[in-house]
């Protein structure tokens, strides 16, 4: 209960960043995608934290509905992925630079 | 504040071991299906940290939701494309994106941290809508059903949205629905035929 709280903001940010990190250096939309979740999760963490803090229930509510937004955010993004696979047979950003169809 | 007892530290630096290990997993991972994995060891990380802020429905939750439902679909698409192949992460395709990239997040990390430690903006009374009374499922449903209940109910319709949304994405594309002007249409494989059986038998 009594962990210092700062060590949860930090370990966050730390994820935040590896997340980030993730994000700019990696190439498969999948894994790209994963490293979203991580992102989340960190902001998650972060919601929990200030919760316990300020002893208010808002800052759980709202990684409740993280958690919701994350799911459709999945489902939605997984199903792009499976649209450009059956046309492209790859799912690599770097050659999904046209817009068109 | 209670001192912290070396139960509550033990189990916050095996819980953070567990998140950045996991973490590192995912960002290093050659195979993506060994990315999924180590992402559900994150996930159980956080899970545990959550136990320990007090926050059990959410710990219970996020197992469910994420490790159970999120990264089976992950995996689930990963077996489906057939992507489950070792990548080549050893070349940069940008060159130069490395450095820049750990430049880039190094001084975001640094400014969150600086923010954390130096900024004054978490001063003053706040607005506490929902106190807590030390039963967090008891208080989460109330305050959901109450102060959040427009949000609650938004997030019903986001998830018909993103449900239909799906349906359309996945659904299969009859060879004259598309454009002929798309030139990698035009030379299509022949493994996208058993993409598209596969499809077919799954409606």
């Amino acid at each position: 209960m009594s962990v210092n709280p700062s060590w949860f903001l930090i370990l966050s940010a730390l994820l935040f960043s590896i997340g980030a990190f993730g994000l700019l250096i990696r190439r498969n939309v999948l894994v790209m995608f994963m490293c979203v979740e991580l992102m989340l999760n960190a902001a998650n963490l972060s919601f929990v934290t200030f919760s316990r803090m300020l002893g208010d229930i808002g800052g759980q509510a709202t990684v409740f509905f993280v958690l919701v937004v994350a799911a459709a955010e999945v489902v939605v993004g997984l199903g792009l992925v499976v649209a450009i696979f059956r046309r492209r047979h790859h799912a690599v950003v770097d050659d999904l630079s046209s817009m068109k169809g | 504040m209670i001192a912290a007892t070396i139960p509550d530290l033990a189990v916050f630096f095996v819980g953070a071991a567990i998140i950045v290990v996991g973490a590192l997993g995912v960002i290093l991972a050659k195979n993506p299906v060994h990315a999924a994995l180590s992402l559900v060891m994150t996930l159980f990380g956080i899970a545990v940290l959550f136990i320990e802020e007090q926050a059990n429905f959410l710990a219970a939750v996020q197992i469910i939701v994420y490790a159970g439902a999120i990264v089976v679909l992950f995996l689930f698409v990963i077996m489906f494309l057939g992507v489950d192949k070792a990548e080549d992460i050893t070349t940069e395709p940008i060159v130069g994106q490395r450095p820049i990239a750990a430049i880039v997040v190094a001084a975001l990390m640094a400014s969150i941290v600086a923010l954390g430690q130096l900024g004054h903006w978490m001063v003053g009374t706040h607005a506490s809508t929902t106190a807590t009374t030390g039963n967090d499922v008891a208080d989460l449903g109330r305050s959901v059903f109450t102060t959040y209940l427009f949000a609650f109910e938004a997030t019903a319709a986001l998830l018909v949205i993103a449900v239909v949304g799906a349906v359309v994405l996945a659904r299969r594309v009859s060879p004259d629905e598309l454009s002929t002007d798309e030139p990698e249409v035009a030379q299509v494989p022949e493994d996208l035929g058993a993409t598209m059986t596969a499809g077919e038998v799954e409606q």
